[in-house]
């Protein structure tokens, strides 16, 4: 069987502790043996596992679905949003990506709009607050009319797809030496904005949208580390569609504005 | 032991629902925003309700335990919801997905209930759309189907592999617009601890704040829980990790009965556990069976490669005794076959612990682009975990826990045992009966929260018009918060020498060797004091180190930890007492000569339904008995 021979490698982990947002944080020294069957996240299950009966607190972070889709893990690997494997939130890395020998430094995702909540804990709730300002289509339950009343061209709603897969990790926003929050604003605003559903709103939903992420997050400067971390593969080209969008509704709504 | 009342209306089924709405007391629009409502859980079925209710007007609180209404675990499933549009001209109707529903679910469902969900089906499908949820299209625009277990038509919509994620998004998008409209309060990273009740309705919650320990009163009208299901019991499940029963349970204790614990569904299609620190089990989408042929070596121990098996000394075992549906037959048939083989000798991997699912068939017919179109994040996925390609290998499944059909007992109204007191989606247990279809659960939460419970909810408010929430400082609510406290203080001062994972581990693995997939009364009856040893050392020797006013995991761990115990004791009795096969609960002693399910409907047409005694005394069993006035019970057949 490739893959699974369940090998045991070493590893010298460095991990970031940190008691709460406003206490000092600090790097902790742990090794580990672990087999290469074992996924990232269960090395640290492990690992909390002797902490604790040493009777020392095991190390927050945060993780549910580990299957990829919850977006709820997240951590810096060595550096990297998510870790060394493309395409691959943290949850499902696994540990034949790692050589015996290796160290690894594990800390929270950093970002000026993710303050740590404890260790590898992080708070991001400014990604909600994006949503909020206006990441739907209004309609009311029961107001629908039927699905194929409106056909979707294939293409757009495939396209649609492609900025829906978003798992709001916020791992572009930690791989952006700015902080920014663009590639998850866009793949919100373009997922409804390719969609006939979504054209009612689009121009006030941009704008919106686009001003709230300006309040919490940085300004994109095109490095396009973003992609490169998403563990869906969100494509830079969803910011050129929200940057055309925003300029676009500066002027489009301000000349709906003046009809009133 | 007493009848439980479904209040189930008269008439004609197909008529039931159409006639009740018209019966049931309205509130009207001024006077909805004279109600609170708490909605506990913020997955399809919480979302949707709390965003329907906020549209209504009612005052919403929403809760969530997670950091954002969107990690809910609905986002998990892959498959696709049922729907009976019949857009495929394939013979589907209301009364076929009724009927199959009710069949699928071994006939220990509500018939009325699932007649309901079968006619708002097609609604749920509309309602996404609108909300721009993706779902897969063909090449003229219009939305397309695929065929799932259990099932002989084409009614499953889907969003590729993702489409809970689609649904969930959609269901999140529409409660944060509501959030935005001020209709909801949104309270995240708060866990639901206790249920308060006054007078003997329930009136409110209490909540922690998960990052200041703070314990706070929440009080209401009515409560709604969404809270899920209890497959975390396993341990090993495909569920997420923070997925837990204890809403539930303590709702329970508070006086809502405990309706069939024993119905747990094993889905066929996971990854094999592969080592000791499995923290989970992920499952590969039923849908892959549409696609996929399962089969096992002809020779037990056969230590070959799949390549190097040809395809004489193969056994395609369900294509062989299931002709009609092969490989599509219900999760249950599908689940018990793969382990029969295995038990057999006949597993496939480095554990001997699978089957083989093999695409070589389905890649050589449609082609490598098409199958990767359909699958292909399955696939990438399945890749990562276990370093192997399905493209090039077949993959290895087998069987893991993957739902619960039982939960807390509902009416017609979806309204508990305690007035005020609802649940809604996988965290009640209407509509599967004993066996859950493929593509049926997103369809249950999102029917009970978007076009049900909003319904129903006002049948009971309306009554309640002029009656002021109960103010959070009453008694009921301080006595409940102190209680709380008090519970986080007991876990930080056991200081035993084991972890919570510890406990939680070797509980699973109790409740897997004696409740899983076959089931015997000695094994039960050997559940039963195994549980209840293992439940006494785990509150004498358990180790939660840290304080109650941080982030504190394991602390969170305890409390749900603790409440798995208590049910997993439940399940166990309920598996014993019902003495027949059905759906997902084997006993062993009730199978048909050919080795299926024997049901004995004379004296278990009915559903379980417990009342807590208190700890130390067993629940006592009631029953709802069950009519079928529309669906012949029959042996279920996939033959």
């Amino acid at each position: 069987m490739s893959g699974s021979n369940g090998e045991t490698i070493n590893v010298t982990l460095k991990v970031w502790r940190q008691a709460d947002a406003d206490a000092p944080g600090g790097f902790e020294v742990h090794r580990q043996a672990i087999s290469t069957d074992a996924s990232f996240l269960e090395m640290l299950d492990l690992l909390n596992e002797e902490l604790n009966a040493a009777g020392r607190e095991p190390i927050a972070f945060e993780s549910d679905c580990r299957e990829g889709i919850c977006g709820t893990c997240g951590v810096m690997i060595n550096g990297r949003a998510h870790g060394p494997q493309k395409a691959t939130a943290t949850c499902q890395l696994h540990m034949r990506e790692f050589r015996d020998g290796d160290e690894i430094v594990i800390e929270p995702f950093r970002a000026a709009g993710f303050p740590v909540i404890r260790d590898l804990a992080v708070d991001r709730s400014p990604l909600d607050a994006i949503v909020e300002a206006g990441g739907y289509i209004s309609v009311n339950t029961g107001a629908a009319s039927d699905a194929n009343l409106t056909p979707v061209p294939k293409v757009a709603s495939d396209h649609a797809f492609d900025a829906a897969a978003c798992i709001g990790c916020g791992a572009c926003i930690a791989a952006c030496p700015n902080s920014a929050a663009q590639l998850f604003t866009s793949a919100k605003i373009g997922h409804l904005g390719l969609l006939p559903q979504g054209q009612a709103e689009r121009w006030s939903r941009t704008e919106a949208m686009v001003e709230t992420m300006e309040d919490f997050f940085g300004s994109c400067t095109n490095h396009g580390e973003c992609t490169e971390a998403c563990p869906k593969e969100i494509s830079l080209d969803f910011i050129a569609l929200m940057n055309r969008d925003y300029m676009k509704a500066k002027v489009r709504n301000r000349a709906l504005t003046a009809q009133r | 032991m007493s009848t439980l009342d479904s209040k189930v209306p008269e008439g004609a089924m197909a008529d039931k629902w159409e006639n009740h709405k018209f019966s049931m007391k309205l509130v009207n629009p001024n006077n909805k925003r004279r109600f609170d409502i708490i909605v506990v859980g913020t997955g399809l079925a919480g979302a949707s309700a709390a965003a329907t209710l906020g549209e209504l007007g009612y005052r919403v609180k929403a809760f969530t335990f997670h950091d954002s209404p969107r990690r809910a675990h609905s986002i998990a499933a892959q498959g696709g919801i049922n729907a009976a549009k019949n857009y495929t001209n394939d013979g589907d109707s209301v009364h076929r997905l009724f009927y199959d529903t009710v069949k699928g679910g071994d006939y220990r469902s509500r018939e009325a209930n699932v007649h309901r969900l079968a006619e708002v089906s097609v609604n749920i499908i509309d309602q996404a759309t609108a909300q721009g949820v993706p779902f897969a299209r063909d090449y003229g625009g219009l939305l397309d189907n695929r065929s799932f277990g259990g099932a002989q038509v084409s009614r499953t919509f889907y969003a590729r592999g993702q489409t809970g994620q689609q649904l969930l998004i959609g269901a999140y998008s529409a409660l944060m617009r509501q959030v935005a409209a001020g209709t909801v309060e949104l309270h995240t990273r708060a866990e639901l601890l206790d249920v308060v009740k006054k007078d003997g309705r329930a009136c409110g919650i209490v909540t922690r704040d998960l990052l200041s320990g703070e314990v706070t009163p929440h009080s209401a009208h009515a409560v709604v829980l969404a809270t899920g299901g209890y497959s975390n019991v396993y341990f090993l499940s495909t569920n997420a990790m923070m997925c837990n029963v204890t809403a539930a349970w303590r709702a329970h204790k508070q006086g809502a009965f405990f309706a069939n614990p024993c119905y747990t569904q094993i889905h066929p299609t996971c990854i094999p556990a592969s080592d000791d620190f499995q923290s989970k089990l992920t499952l590969m989408s039923e849908s892959l069976r549409n696609d996929g042929r399962i089969w096992v070596p002809n020779a037990a121990d056969d230590a070959r490669s799949a390549s190097d098996i040809p395809e004489g000394d193969r056994d395609y075992y369900l294509e062989r005794k299931y002709p009609a549906f092969g490989n599509l037959v219900p999760r249950d048939v599908a689940s018990r076959n793969a382990k029969i083989v295995c038990d057999e000798g006949h597993g496939i991997g480095p554990l001997q612990n699978g089957v083989y699912l093999d695409f070589g068939a389905a890649i050589a017919r449609s082609g490598l682009d098409t199958i990767s179109e359909k699958y292909g994040n399955l696939f990438d996925m399945y890749h990562r975990i276990t370093g192997e390609n399905p493209y090039e290998q077949p993959m290895r499944i087998y069987p893991a826990i993957h739902y619960t059909m039982g939960g807390l007992w509902v009416d017609y109204h979806l309204m508990t045992t305690v007035p005020g007191l609802y649940s809604i989606g996988e965290a009640n247990f209407s509509d599967h009966g004993a066996n859950r279809l493929g593509a049926s659960a997103l369809m249950q939460g999102l029917a009970d929260g978007y076009f049900v419970l909003p319904y129903t909810i006002g049948d009971d408010l309306a009554g309640q018009l002029g009656n002021a929430a109960v103010p959070t400082d009453d008694p009921v609510f301080t006595t409940a918060v102190a209680g709380i406290e008090d519970e986080s203080h007991r876990w930080l001062s056991v200081n035993g020498t084991r972890s919570v994972d510890h406990f939680h581990r070797e509980l699973g693995r109790i409740v897997w060797d004696r409740i899983g997939m076959a089931r015997n009364r000695s094994g039960l009856e050997s559940a039963v004091s195994e549980i209840s040893g293992l439940r006494s050392e785990f509150h004498n020797d358990v180790r939660v180190l840290g304080s109650a006013d941080t982030l504190n995991q394991s602390l969170e761990k305890a409390g749900r930890v603790a409440d798995f115990f208590e049910l997993a004791e439940l399940m166990a009795r309920d598996a014993l007492q019902r003495e027949e096969s059905c759906g997902g609960h084997f006993r062993e002693e009730h199978q048909t000569p050919e080795g299926e399910a024997q049901r004995d409907d004379e004296n278990f047409a009915h559903v379980a339904a417990w009342e807590w005694n208190g700890t130390d005394t067993p629940q006592t069993r009631h029953r709802e008995e069950l009519t079928f006035e529309t669906v012949a019970l029959t042996q279920r057949s996939y033959k």
